[in-house]
């Protein structure tokens, strides 16, 4: 008899704002130790939180993205727990009313279909500080420049059934919050971190006991980590055992999880209203001017760039990957319409390819949509062949040039007349008497070597159409 | 001289008569007179106070007088200050010193009042006797065998014993009007929301409220006029609240066409038979001072102590939280671990009772008991806000005892957290409601000094303020004065 | 009611001795066993009351108002090393 997986997801996300959730302090990342804290995110005596306006906004936004509800009125509450990067000794989230509740999100499925994963709710809270062991002997180090920077936490159903589903969500959802704009989704940094509540139970069963897998900084451990918790729950209730409810930290160095049941109590975190903040209202005209102002999401994108662009499905994911690379694209068929194919090829291909060796982003770009697009006209009306192309993008690169007078200064306008042509290709063919009398023989496939030898006699410069198309005739003899 | 009211010494001031730096000796010699005998002062720096009241002076000369020119005022332990210490009475505290000053301090300083010092009060402000202090019970002026009441009972004692002319305190079920009642002086507790919470050391959120103690109403109303008002700095100052003339609503003379509603659980057996009598007797002042008494009823007040003695523990479990010893505060010597500094530095660093509230709140709060305790009493809470709302239909304004006994002896209460706790039954249903009161003088039971509470719909100071200075004007309560303080500083 | 005193204790990191125990448990019975009055109350259909003004929530502007004050800010910490707040080791 089978086992059937069950996944639900808790990320937290961090909120891209410049200052925290409740106080004014910096959000930098990487700045001194404790320089970005003042008394409210240290938790001084007196100290009161006021809401930033700006995680609202974005935490709704993300709520809009994924069709969730937007509960007019939510309310913050206490979760209470003692560890010393948590100032208060109490985080402020909300736990009776999110303000978003109730979304979903689509993923592919191997059969070219969609399958629908819930997200039960979005709430917004402050994140902690950092506690620093690495390299201590019997203490710790507390960094309090992370208190406070406000954090969305994206619950979803448990309706992943495998670790692919899972992380097809994950990058789903994270492709998601960077397009809005409302988080840097760096893992790296911490902006983006998942915890995987996982059960086993044979299918058609009630759920079985989950575990909560911690501490999965990228997407590779976080599908690690829950084929190996499957793995063991299945192996504890096949030798008879039954799988406790409890959290369990990945190890990324061993791969493999350790329970994190502590000697003291289980927590109680007695969350309560917090009486410091009431509640947050919200109007629908205001949910609907963020909905008015939300960019076409990825899923829109694509399917758009398929049909008005005519873009192979593989060219209109790429170019939907972030909202840049899109608004990039577009900026460059508006100023080169006459093949949006060609654009996306050059943009995805060539420039995208040339950018990341050099380790640059699209922002930093040295070639801009004009130039580019400066070049591609040159493509277009047969000025130039592909290759010398290439070879002109990778000196743009380097220079503020554009396309035209690279072309000039360095003779490259493609050789397209007849005459000159045939003249190549005559040279060649007797220098080569072997080969012209094989192909002639029935070696068909001689064809490349007497194109490639003619483009190397032209210095690359002949037009490949009228050098594949006056090969054949003259070969025929 | 020195029962003046802030407004005689304002007038003084303005008149050229004297200078602050004049007024802040007195007052200091009147403290370096009197403190060893009450305690009322846990933290004073005279240089700190004089330099202060220099200023002052010179900025008159130069700009003309502010709201609360070259006026001392001492301010409780919870508010927290720049200059010098603030414990909140509290050993877990030590060694701390706030980087920044409280809003209403802000306001005080830019009133260009002179603050004077830290008064002593309940640790955390939990206590009803100010008996819980770490610096030691404060006396009652009236009687030092006797308690001054509390929370505030330092800032109350002050006043009553004309250390300073007016005080601030704080009021989460009664903390400054029951002192306040149990020293003879006036205080008023605003309408929650009316004064923000910033940099005030918070017990219970959703009830702590600031307030002025003073001789007399007009004072109370003067101060509270400067430091009330919309903080963005404060989520639950309110910004549309109503505004008030403050000044102008002292000025009444009489209560004619006022309606003022007497509860009947307000008068009820087991209190002081004199306190009674002193709130009847007031009463009938109010009769014919032109008011209507009405008979009413609020029901629910019976259950004000047990909702509150949830819902205060409840928030101060958490409020308390954050004295953890990493980042400020008292930390115990050598922790084994990070357990070890915990429970041992909480351990240390607070008081029983305060200890027994952190854990009545946890307690109310935990897993399997939060619907049976805390969200019935925050139900039971609406219930109370409702006996008042309906109230308020019928009446302007409520007058009850302020506390159904006068000061106990020090210790009396102390085995008994329970029946101290009862001490509040007539004061703790108006900061659940988040009405303002306001307790002052009407008389004496056993030779000490009975208050009388006037109860206002939310954002009516100015009713309450102006019943308060009819019945003042029409009698001599606010004018007595505990003898043994009744003269110079110099001459004791 | 019996009240497991030490479990609130650890839950408030409070350290309790025996004695300590003794006493405040027969304590906080008493105060709870005041406090179940509220169980008699009939608050069928009753809206708990969070906050005494029926307000919203106003909200602050996301611009940075604070700058590095460490120093300052660390001036009364118990154990400071390079501007880190010290503690036992955290074991996770």
């Amino acid at each position: 008899m089978s086992w059937e997986t069950v996944i639900g997801l808790e990320v937290h996300c961090q909120v891209n704002t410049d200052t925290k959730a409740f106080c004014g302090c910096s959000t930098v990342f990487g700045a001194e130790p404790n320089t970005q804290t003042c008394p409210v995110c240290l938790g001084m005596p007196g100290q009161l939180p006021v809401l930033n306006t700006v995680a609202v906004d974005k935490t709704i936004l993300t709520g809009l993205a994924i069709n969730a509800h937007i509960n007019l009125e939510s309310k913050f509450d206490r979760k209470n727990y003692f560890y010393p990067d948590l100032p208060k000794g109490y985080q402020i989230t909300q736990f009776t009313v999110p303000i978003v509740e109730g979304g979903y999100i689509d993923i592919p499925t191997k059969d070219g279909g969609e399958k629908r994963l819930g997200v039960t709710r979005i709430h917004m809270e402050e994140d902690a500080g950092k506690s620093m062991h690495e390299g201590l002997d019997a203490v710790s180090h507390i960094d309090l420049n992370r208190s406070g920077v406000p954090l969305m936490e994206i619950v979803s159903e448990p309706d992943m059934r495998s670790a692919d589903e899972a992380i097809a969500y994950l990058k789903q959802l994270h492709q998601l919050i960077r397009f809005l704009g409302v988080s840097g989704g760096d893992m790296e940094k911490g902006q983006f971190r998942c915890d995987a509540n996982v059960s086993v139970r044979r299918p058609g069963e009630p759920f079985g006991t989950r575990t909560e897998m911690k501490n999965m900084n990228s997407f590779r451990f976080i599908k690690q980590a829950i084929e190996f918790e499957v793995v063991r729950q299945i192996e504890i209730i096949e030798d008879g055992g039954e799988v406790i409810q409890e959290s369990r930290l990945w190890d990324s160095v061993k791969s493999e999880s350790r329970s994190m049941r502590s000697k003291e109590e289980a927590h109680d975190y007695r969350y309560f209203p917090e009486p410091d903040l009431p509640p947050l209202r919200v109007s629908q005209q205001e949910v609907d001017a963020i909905k008015a102002g939300m960019p076409e999401l990825p899923g829109e994108l694509r399917k758009r760039f398929e049909t008005e662009y005519g873009l192979s499905s593989y060219d209109a994911d790429v170019l939907s990957q972030t909202r840049e690379i899109s608004v990039w694209y577009e900026s460059l068929v508006a100023a080169h319409p006459a093949d949006p194919k060609r654009c996306a090829n050059w943009l995805a291909n060539e420039l995208l390819g040339r950018l990341k060796e050099a380790g640059k982003d699209l922002a930093d770009s040295p070639v801009s949509a004009k130039r580019l697009a400066g070049l591609l006209d040159r493509v277009g009306d047969n000025t130039i062949n592909g290759k010398s192309a290439k070879d002109i993008l990778d000196d743009m690169m380097e220079s503020d040039d554009d396309a035209d007078a690279i072309i000039e200064a360095k003779g490259l306008k493609q050789v397209s007349d007849t005459g000159a042509i045939d003249t190549i290709i005559l040279e060649v063919m007797a220098a080569n008497p072997d080969q012209v009398a094989g192909y002639r023989g029935g070696k068909d496939k001689l064809m490349g070597f007497f194109v490639g030898q003619v483009m190397k006699a032209s210095r690359g410069k002949a037009n490949p159409g009228m050098v594949n198309q006056r090969l054949a005739e003259l070969l025929k003899g | 001289m020195p029962f003046s009211s802030l407004s005689d010494i304002q007038n003084r001031l303005n008149n050229g008569e004297t200078t602050a730096v004049e007024i802040a000796q007195l007052y200091l010699d009147r403290i370096a007179a009197f403190n060893s005998t009450l305690n009322a002062f846990v933290h004073l720096d005279a240089n700190h106070v004089l330099a202060q009241a220099a200023a002052s002076d010179a900025y008159r000369k130069e700009h003309g007088a502010r709201a609360l020119e070259g006026l001392p005022i001492a301010v409780k332990d919870i508010f927290c200050t720049q200059d010098g210490p603030t414990r909140c009475c509290s050993n877990i505290l030590e060694g701390f010193e706030a980087p920044y000053d409280a809003h209403v301090i802000t306001k005080l300083k830019e009133a260009g009042a002179v603050l004077v010092g830290k008064t002593n009060m309940d640790e955390f402000a939990m206590g009803s006797s100010n008996e819980t202090s770490a610096f030691g019970p404060c006396r009652n002026p009236w009687d030092t065998e006797r308690i001054p009441g509390g929370s505030s009972g330092g800032s109350a004692a002050s006043v009553a014993a004309a250390l300073t002319p007016a005080a601030l305190g704080t009021d989460t079920g009664g903390s400054i009007r029951q002192p306040a009642a149990l020293t003879g002086i006036t205080g008023l507790k605003p309408t929650y929301g009316r004064v923000s919470r910033r940099g005030i050391i918070a017990f219970a959120s959703s009830l702590d409220q600031a307030g002025p103690m003073a001789g007399n109403v007009k004072d109370c109303a003067m101060i509270t006029a400067a430091i009330s008002g919309h903080d963005a700095g404060d989520a639950t100052s309110v910004s549309d609240a109503p505004a008030i003339d403050w000044l102008a609503a002292c000025e009444a003379q009489d209560m004619k066409g006022l309606k003022i509603g007497k509860p009947k659980e307000y008068f009820v057996d087991g209190m002081d038979a004199e306190v009674r009598q002193s709130v009847e007797a007031a009463l009938q002042k109010c009769e014919e001072l032109g008011a209507e008494i009405i008979d009413i009823s609020l029901p629910n007040t019976e259950h004000a102590v047990a909702a509150y003695y949830v819902i205060a523990p409840s928030e101060a479990s958490a409020n308390l939280s954050r004295y953890d010893s990493v980042r400020f505060g008292h930390r115990c010597d050598n922790p084994e671990d990070l357990l070890d500094m915990y429970t041992r530095s909480r351990d240390e660093g607070f008081g029983s009772e305060v200890k027994r509230r952190i854990l009545t709140g946890a307690f109310t709060l935990s897993s399997g008991y939060y619907d049976a305790y805390y969200l019935k009493a925050q139900k039971v809470r609406t219930l109370i806000q409702q006996d008042f709302i309906q109230a308020f239909e019928q009446v302007d304004v409520i007058a009850t005892p302020t506390s159904p006994i006068p000061a106990f002896k020090l210790g009396e209460k102390t085995d008994d957290p329970l029946t101290m706790y009862l001490s509040d039954i007539f004061t703790i249903a108006v900061n659940l409601a988040g009405l303002p009161g306001l307790s002052q003088p009407c008389g004496f039971a056993s030779n000490l000094p009975v208050g009388l509470q006037w109860i206002g719909p939310a954002w009516h100071e100015d009713t309450v303020l102006a019943a308060a200075a009819a019945y003042e004007g029409a009698t001599d309560w606010s004018n007595q004065h505990p003898a043994e303080f009744n003269m110079n500083g110099g001459e004791s | 009611m019996d009240i497991d005193v030490k479990k609130v204790a650890m839950l408030s990191r409070i350290r309790l001795t025996d004695d300590e125990a003794a006493e405040l448990g027969p304590q906080l019975a008493n105060i709870i066993g005041y406090v179940e009055q509220l169980s008699k109350v009939d608050t069928d259909g009753i809206e708990p009351t969070a906050h005494p003004h029926d307000a919203a929530m106003p909200l602050r502007a996301n611009i940075v108002t604070n700058g590095n004050r460490r120093d300052d800010l660390q001036a009364s910490s118990p154990k400071i090393e390079s501007g880190l707040y010290v503690v036992p080791k955290v074991i996770e």
